[in-house]
C-alpha cells in the first residue's frame, strides 16, 4: 500500500518540475473579489428565498412563531400523514401536537431509527442551519435543529421550518459560517434546494426520485 | 498505456461517421444541448460576480495542482483523522483491486453504486463482476445505461441518446418488479426506477460513490447531486467506499463557496443542484461508521507533466463545454469513445492515456473556442488543442504510423500561414483556386479531394470557392 503512495507522490513531484522549490501553496494567488455578503435587508431576503423555493416546486408558507406548531399540525392533516418524525432539537412551538386538529397524527421521536423504520413513516419535521435566499437553499448540519441525515431523506414528505432570522442572501455566508462545526466537531452537511429531481429521460423533468417527494417550507417570522 | 474507459480504440473520424448517421441521436442531442445551453446562459446572466467566481475558481485549481503533493498529504492526515482510511492507488487495476477486497473483507456480493466517472474510467463494475460482485447503478440514466449494456454518451445526462419508449422497453425487459402495463410517461419509469432502488438501498451494506470535492484543510468529502441516489449511497449503507481521481483535492473549506456557485449553474443550469451532501469522515449515529476513500491516479500524473496541458486537471466535470461545441453536438459522445467526450474530452483522454490511443481526438474540434467561454474553471481548451496536434505530429514523426498522414498537412498548415499573411499571395492563391477546383465540385460541394489531400474531405465537405471574392467584389463596387 506505501508502495503507491510512494510512488504516486514522486510521480507528482517529478512533474512539477517546473514549479520553485521555495514556492509555498500559499504563494499561489487566489483573488476572491466576488460576493461575500448580501446587503438586502432582510424582508428582501425572505422574499426571494420563497421565491427560488417555489422556482424548484416546493411549497412554501409564511407563518407567525405563535402560529408555527399550528401550522405543522394542519399541513400533515391537510397531506393526511399518519406518523410523523421529528427532529430531538426542535423547539416546542414548532412541534406539530398529536392530540389537537390532526386526529389519529402519531409524532415520534428520533430516538435512532434505523432506515427501514423510516421507510414506514410518513414524514419528517425539522429545523435547519440556515438558508441561503439567493440560490432557495436549506442548509442542513445533522446537529439537533436539523436531525440527522437519514430522517430528511427516506421518508415521503419534509417539513423544514426556517426561523426569518436564520436567511442569508449569499453562498459565501453559508459556508463561513458552517466552517468552525465542520472542523472542530465534523458535522455532516446536506444542502438542500427543492425536492430531488431528475432530467434523465429525453430532459423532462420528474420530481421525486429517492428523496422525499414532497418539500414543504415554512418561514417562521416574529 | 492508460484506457480511460469507452469501447475499443478506433479514430474519431471513424466513429464520428457512424454516429452522424444515427438521426435519433442527433436529433436527442441536438434538443439536449441547445435546451441546456440556453438555461445556462440565463443562469449565469443573473449572477453580476460571475467573472470573479471564474478567475477564482481557476486560481484555485492551480493553487491545488502545483502543490498537489502537499494537499493529497493534507487531505490523507485530515481524513484518517476524522476515522477515515485513505487508499491510493497508481492505476486502473490497483483501484478495482482495494475496492474488490473491501467488499470481499464483508463477504457480500452485491454493493449500491451512484455515479462516478472514475469507477467509470477505470471498469471497477466489470472488475466486480469478474469477482462475482454486482455494483447496481443507482443514478437513473447509469441505470438505464446499465440495464442496457450500454454506453454513456453525455457526462451529465448519460442516456440521452434513449428515448422513452426504448427506455420503457428496456425496464419491462430487464427489471422483474416492472408492472406490465408500464408506460413511457417519464413519471411512471422513474417511478418504476425509484421502487427497484429503493428496496436496493434499505439491503445493501456497501455502498461506492464518487467525490466532486475533496478539502485537504478538514477532510471533508462532497457529492453535488440531483436525484438523491448519491444521499442514498453515501448515507443508508454500514461501510462508504469513496473514489476520486487525485485532481479533485481542494485546499480548504472556504473554496467550497466558489464551486458550488460555479458547478450547478454551469452543469444543469440551475441555481443549485436538490442536493449537496459534504460529510467529513465518520460522524457516531448518523450514516456510516466505515469509511475508505481511494486516491486513484489512472494518468493525472501524466496530465501534470505537460506544462500547457496541465490545467485540463481543473475540470469539475460540469460538461458544459459539450453543450456549446457545434462538434459534439453532431457527433454525440459515442464517438470520442472515453469517459469524457467533447472538448474537455479532446484534450483530457489523450493527455491521460497517451497519444497513441487517442491522437485523433485533438482534431475532433473546429477551434471555435466557445468553450474555453463557457468553462467555469478557465480551461484554456483551444489553447491545449493546439498544443497537443503539436505533440502529435512531434510524436508521429518519432514514433512512426500516421507520419505519412500528417507530414503533409503540417507543411500545408505551414504554408497557409504563410499566404495568410500576405494579401498579394493570398489573392494569387484565390484565383488560382477558383481556377483549379471546377473539375472537383459535384452539385455545390467539395466532397473528396485528390491525393495528400484526400484526408481533409474524408470527414468534412468543402463548399467551393465563390466565383467573386468579397475583395473583388468591394474594387469593382467602389473603385477601391
Amino acid at each position: 500500500v506505501s508502495g503507491a503512495r510512494e510512488e504516486i507522490l514522486g510521480r507528482i513531484r517529478t512533474a512539477l518540475r517546473d514549479v520553485p522549490r521555495s514556492e509555498a501553496a500559499a504563494d499561489v494567488p487566489v483573488p476572491r473579489d466576488y460576493r461575500h455578503a448580501d446587503d438586502r435587508p432582510m424582508p428582501e431576503l425572505v422574499e426571494l428565498l420563497c421565491d427560488r423555493l417555489r422556482d424548484y416546486g416546493a411549497e412554501v408558507r409564511r407563518v407567525p412563531a405563535a402560529d408555527a406548531g399550528g401550522a405543522v399540525t394542519d399541513a400533515c392533516a391537510r397531506m393526511a400523514l399518519a406518523r410523523v418524525v421529528v427532529a430531538p432539537g426542535l423547539p416546542a412551538q414548532w412541534r406539530p401536537s398529536s392530540d389537537g386538529g390532526a386526529a389519529g397524527l402519531q409524532v415520534l421521536e428520533d430516538d435512532g431509527l434505523t432506515a427501514r423504520q423510516l421507510d414506514a413513516i410518513d414524514g419528517a419535521v425539522t429545523g435547519c442551519a440556515s438558508a441561503i435566499a439567493e440560490t432557495g437553499t436549506l442548509v442542513l448540519d445533522g446537529q439537533a435543529l436539523s436531525g440527522r441525515r437519514v430522517l430528511t431523506l427516506v421518508p415521503d414528505h419534509h417539513i423544514c421550518l426556517v426561523g426569518s432570522e436564520q436567511v442569508v442572501g449569499q453562498v459565501p455566508e453559508a459556508i463561513s459560517a458552517l466552517a468552525t462545526a465542520v472542523a472542530q466537531e465534523r458535522v455532516p452537511v446536506t444542502l438542500v434546494s427543492g425536492g430531488s429531481a431528475t432530467s434523465d429521460i429525453e430532459l423532462s423533468r420528474v420530481e421525486g426520485v429517492h428523496g422525499p417527494r414532497h418539500l414543504l417550507v415554512l418561514i417562521v417570522e416574529p | 498505456m492508460t484506457d480511460v474507459g469507452g469501447r475499443d480504440p478506433i479514430s474519431f473520424p471513424e466513429a464520428a461517421r457512424t454516429a452522424l448517421a444515427d438521426t435519433q441521436l442527433r436529433r436527442n442531442l441536438g434538443y439536449a444541448t441547445h435546451t441546456i445551453r440556453a438555461k445556462r446562459a440565463d443562469v449565469v446572466a443573473e449572477v453580476p460576480d460571475w467573472e470573479e467566481l471564474r478567475e477564482a475558481g481557476r486560481a484555485i485549481k492551480e493553487r491545488t495542482l502545483r502543490h498537489l503533493d502537499d494537499h493529497l498529504l493534507q487531505l490523507e492526515a485530515s481524513v484518517t483523522a476524522a476515522g477515515g482510511v485513505v487508499h491510493w492507488a497508481r492505476d486502473a487495476e490497483e483501484c478495482n483491486r482495494i475496492i474488490g477486497d473491501l467488499i470481499a473483507g464483508h463477504g457480500i456480493d452485491q454493493v449500491v453504486k451512484s455515479k462516478s466517472l472514475t469507477t467509470e474510467e477505470t471498469k471497477l463494475n466489470e472488475a466486480l463482476a469478474q469477482r462475482g460482485i454486482h455494483a447496481w447503478e443507482t443514478d437513473l440514466a447509469q441505470l438505464i445505461i446499465q440495464l442496457g449494456d450500454d454506453m454513456p454518451s453525455h457526462i451529465l445526462v448519460p442516456a440521452i441518446h434513449k428515448n422513452r419508449a426504448q427506455i420503457r422497453d428496456l425496464f419491462l425487459r430487464t427489471l422483474p418488479d416492472a408492472p406490465a402495463d408500464l408506460s413511457d410517461d417519464p413519471r411512471e419509469l422513474a417511478e418504476t426506477a425509484r421502487l427497484h432502488l429503493r428496496r436496493l438501498f434499505l439491503e445493501t451494506k456497501v455502498g461506492i460513490s464518487g467525490v466532486n470535492f475533496a478539502v485537504a484543510e478538514t477532510g471533508t468529502v462532497s457529492v453535488v447531486e440531483s436525484e438523491g441516489n448519491g444521499r442514498m449511497c453515501t448515507t443508508l449503507p454500514e461501510v462508504l467506499i469513496s473514489v476520486m481521481g487525485i485532481e479533485k483535492v481542494i485546499p480548504a473549506w472556504q473554496d467550497l463557496e466558489v464551486y458550488l456557485q460555479l458547478l450547478p449553474r454551469s452543469s444543469t443550469a440551475e441555481r443549485m443542484n436538490p442536493y449537496t451532501s459534504l460529510w467529513t469522515g465518520i460522524t457516531e449515529g448518523d450514516g456510516p461508521q466505515e469509511f475508505h476513500l481511494v486516491l486513484v491516479d489512472h494518468g493525472r500524473t501524466n496530465v501534470l507533466a505537460d506544462e500547457i496541458g496541465r490545467q485540463a486537471l481543473n475540470c469539475i466535470r460540469c460538461s458544459a463545454c459539450l453543450n456549446v461545441c457545434p462538434v459534439y453536438e453532431r457527433t454525440g459522445g459515442h464517438a470520442y469513445g472515453s469517459t469524457y467526450p467533447g472538448p474537455i474530452g479532446a484534450i483530457l483522454t489523450p493527455m491521460l492515456s497517451g497519444l497513441d490511443h487517442a491522437g485523433s481526438l485533438p482534431y475532433a474540434s473546429s477551434l471555435c473556442g466557445a468553450c474555453y467561454e463557457v468553462c467555469p474553471v478557465k480551461i484554456n481548451i483551444p489553447q491545449v488543442l493546439v498544443h497537443l496536434r503539436d505533440e502529435v505530429v512531434r510524436h508521429e514523426r518519432h514514433g512512426g504510423g500516421l507520419r505519412d498522414r500528417l507530414e503533409p498537412e503540417h507543411v500545408a498548415m505551414r504554408t497557409l500561414a504563410r499566404v495568410f499573411a500576405n494579401r498579394r499571395l493570398y489573392e494569387a492563391a484565390q484565383r488560382a483556386g477558383r481556377l483549379a477546383q471546377w473539375p472537383l465540385t459535384r452539385r455545390g460541394k467539395i466532397t473528396h479531394l485528390p491525393g495528400p489531400l484526400s484526408g481533409w474531405t474524408a470527414a468534412r465537405d468543402l463548399h467551393p470557392l465563390p466565383e467573386q471574392s468579397f475583395r473583388d467584389w468591394w474594387r469593382q463596387e467602389h473603385g477601391g
